[in-house]
């Protein structure tokens, strides 16, 4: 029997082994990367089917990670395969030849097949699709399968943008078992597959160990849903979340910058913040009024004053960064005198009253009370009318009764929203129009950005609508984090590349 | 009969006094343009130009506190002034009719008052849009029904009192004895819960403001530069003291004058300290 000193003797050096060994173990962990992601984003989807709603949260969380149109936009805007791992053009324009991955698999287990392409592209082009984009698909006349692994779609007329609309997320390629339950329960082909939602708060999703193509180094990747700017700078502070996409609290980001746990990414995106114009209402149909807004906005101060200079000016509607972009930002500039000269001209030397509806980001609700103090300067008179999204969407979008509203389009590549008899600007042009044919029948890229050109400059001539900045893809994330995109070329949060250091 | 003048009276009163009258000078002179927007002089400290500093767009915070206290009381004022002309004829009738009257009365001040103000307002502001009307709106109809649970008690107690019953006896109507005997003598209680829904209305107008409810910039407003300084917090600070300050203020100065209001015009409470 061991003496009570020597006892207590071996009860210490037992503690002091548990102790060495317990630090040894969280060296070891110290040492083995991480393996799961937490993402923040600041709006939550209403539900998960990317192929029935436009809010760009679904894309956000689905784009690329659970979903896979035929063919993916890279981080740099470059097409590369998704579910098709080759395609051709027929030399008219007119026939799309895909041919699909040969192990694709959906995560319940079915094949993901020619039939599932064309249950797809028939659901979307069918009059009673709820997809956000119908129009992309309105140009198929047919879809063919020959065989399970290749899908033939013929076009009715040509599309240059065809291809580029295949590979957005309101094309993912959808299981005619699974479309149905697709919102809540989505069943995808991509690398990762869905585990649960709670609501609220955050989408969970995980490796799907049966993908057939390159695996991703994270096997979770928790979706975080946080609204509020200062929560969002706190979870990040305190190291709940690992990445935070579009993140608007742009005054916050000297802190981040300053801090060497984090990295702050400010690249592109496709959004063109506009201050958008009802040009069928008075005074705004007469173009002299609209010229006069364009000389009144100070595009530079605006920046400053919204985005804390992260982002770019705009003067027509194109982003910088594409090709065939046309720098207009010097046809309109900053002279509120010449503003009130062309006022006055239009028969409003003591300016007017009017409306300025703001949907509820920060960009709108801070930008528009930027927007409305310049136009008072020059005379008019801009009453703020704070709305919610679903106000905003029924009223303003669809409704179509506005003055003046503020907001982003952030789909990419859609100048041809102008030619769009419906939309809500309200704007008629008969040149625009048949620019706009002629972009959809040409195929020869310098040809299409001559026209491109000669769009953006008709619509800053009309001054069509106040035509603001580009919205910043804002990303800050831990230092030791990498792949996450820098830029937005559509929307997404695609974290199949993502990696720890 | 003279009596002592209340140290909350004096407080109160010298409080309230000073942001009327700050408020009336904004009418006629404000150091800036409290519009004036100068992005490149955003969130300055106190300096000899900027007394109070500039804010997130580089306006003047003095100036912006000024106009901001003009429109905190123009909204308490509207809001307490309707509660008023809503109130307490409702309550006075509910009192002078006695049984199902007074009934309804009541039972249509609970159904207000099964709402939070704040909640009213929101769910007004949804339905009907964002701005000081519809805030007002909200507030006064909260008010109204505080006011007229509060006269009809205070007329209910007139009404027990002998010269009521004589007034009665001598041939007065109900209408003519509620005017001439029942409103003069609630008029005290009245005034000072008035006082109190006024600081309440402020506190309230702010909070909706917070929430980009209210007054609608650029119009300034005590709350909403509180809801602009929140993500201003770690940077600059002071962006959210001074409004806070000018709130607590506010509130303080009219709680206290209608403390001290209370105190002087009923005695008995004078120690209490409780409303």
């Amino acid at each position: 029997m061991p003496t009570a000193k020597q006892r207590l003797t071996l009860a210490a050096a037992a503690i002091a082994t548990a102790a060495l060994a317990l630090a040894a173990a969280s060296q070891a962990a110290l040492a083995q990367p991480r393996t799961d992601l937490v993402v923040g984003m600041a709006l939550e989807p209403p539900h998960l089917d990317p192929s029935a709603g436009a809010a760009g949260a679904i894309k956000e969380v689905t784009y690329a990670n659970l979903f896979e149109p035929l063919l993916r936009v890279d981080a740099d805007g470059r097409l590369v395969p998704g579910l098709a791992e080759r395609w051709s053009v027929s030399e008219d324009g007119l026939t799309y030849r895909f041919s699909l991955r040969p192990n694709a698999k959906f995560h319940d287990g079915t094949t993901a097949d020619s039939a599932d392409v064309k249950f797809t592209l028939d659901r979307a082009r069918a009059a009673e699709s709820v997809n956000a984009q119908k129009a992309y698909f309105a140009p198929i006349a047919q879809v063919e399968t020959p065989d399970p692994q290749t899908a033939v779609v013929t076009l009715s007329r040509p599309d240059g943008l065809f291809l580029f609309h295949m590979a957005s997320g309101d094309a993912a390629i959808v299981a005619p078992e699974s479309a149905a339950t697709n919102k809540q329960k989505p069943v995808g082909t991509g690398p990762f597959k869905f585990d649960r939602w709670v609501a609220g708060d955050r989408v969970v999703l995980v490796r799907n160990p049966d993908y057939d193509g390159a695996k991703p180094k994270i096997d979770r990747v928790t979706f975080r849903f946080i609204s509020d700017p200062a929560a969002q700078v706190a979870a990040l502070k305190a190291g709940d979340i690992d990445a935070f996409t579009l993140f608007s609290t742009y005054e916050a980001l000297p802190e981040f910058r300053n801090d060497p746990n984090f990295t702050v990414m400010v690249g592109s995106t496709e959004g063109e913040t506009l201050l958008s114009t009802n040009n069928a209402r008075k005074p705004f149909d007469d173009v002299r009024v609209r010229r006069a807004m364009a000389h009144a906005i100070d595009r530079q101060t605006l920046i400053e004053g919204v985005l804390y200079g992260n982002g770019v000016a705009i003067g027509s509607h194109f982003p910088p960064h594409r090709e065939g972009y046309v720098d207009l930002t010097g046809l309109y500039p900053y002279d509120p005198a010449r503003a009130k000269a062309l006022l006055a001209e239009a028969g409003y030397p003591n300016g007017f009253d009017t409306t300025l509806r703001l949907p509820p980001p920060p960009y709108a609700r801070r930008g528009g009370e930027l927007v409305a103090a310049m136009l008072a300067e020059v005379g008019i008179r801009a009453k703020i009318e704070p709305v919610e999204w679903a106000a905003w969407l029924e009223k303003t979008f669809k409704g179509k009764d506005y003055d003046l509203t503020m907001i982003a389009h952030t789909e990419p590549l859609d100048i041809d929203i102008y030619a769009r008899p419906d939309y809500y600007f309200n704007y008629r042009s008969e040149r625009f129009n048949a620019l706009n044919d002629e972009l959809n029948r040409t195929q020869d890229p310098a040809k299409r950005n001559a026209l491109y050109g000669e769009e953006q400059r008709l619509l800053a001539e009309d001054a069509v609508n106040g035509f603001l900045f580009m919205l910043p893809s804002v990303t800050v994330q831990k230092a030791n984090l990498s792949g996450m995109w820098v830029n937005r070329p559509v929307q997404a949060n695609d974290v199949t590349g993502v990696s720890w250091k | 009969m003279k009596r002592r003048l209340p140290l909350s009276l004096h407080l109160g009163a010298g409080l309230t006094l000073l942001l009327v009258a700050m408020a009336l000078l904004s009418l006629l002179w404000t150091p800036y343009p409290a519009e004036q927007v100068r992005v490149i002089a955003r969130l300055k400290p106190p300096t000899a130009a900027h007394w109070l500093g500039t804010d997130h767009f580089g306006r003047d915070v003095l100036s912006m506190i000024m106009v901001g206290a003009r429109n905190s009381l123009a909204v308490g004022a509207a809001a307490v002034g309707l509660g008023l002309l809503g109130g307490v004829p409702l309550g006075l009738l509910a009192a002078a009719l006695g049984r199902w009257g007074d009934e309804a009365v009541a039972r249509l001040g609970d159904l207000v008052f099964a709402f939070p103000a704040v909640l009213t307002a929101i769910l007004l502001t949804a339905a009907l849009g964002a701005g000081a009307i519809n805030v007002v709106v909200a507030l006064a109809l909260f008010n109204a029904a505080v006011l007229a649970r509060v006269a009809r008690g205070a007329a209910l107690a007139v009404w027990r009192r002998p010269f009521v019953g004589a007034a009665l006896a001598l041939g007065r109507g109900p209408l003519s004895v509620t005017l001439v005997h029942v409103l003069p003598n609630i008029a005290g209680i009245v005034v000072v819960q008035a006082t109190i829904l006024f600081a309440v209305a402020i506190v309230n107008e702010a909070a909706l403001s917070y929430l980009g409810l209210g007054i609608q910039p650029p119009s300034p407003s005590w709350g909403k530069m509180l809801g602009d300084a929140q993500t201003h917090l770690f940077t600059a600070p002071l962006q959210a003291v001074f409004p806070g300050i000018a709130i607590a203020l506010c509130v303080m100065g009219l709680t206290m004058l209608g403390d001290g209001l209370r105190d002087w015009l009923d005695p008995r409470h004078r120690s209490s300290g409780i409303l």
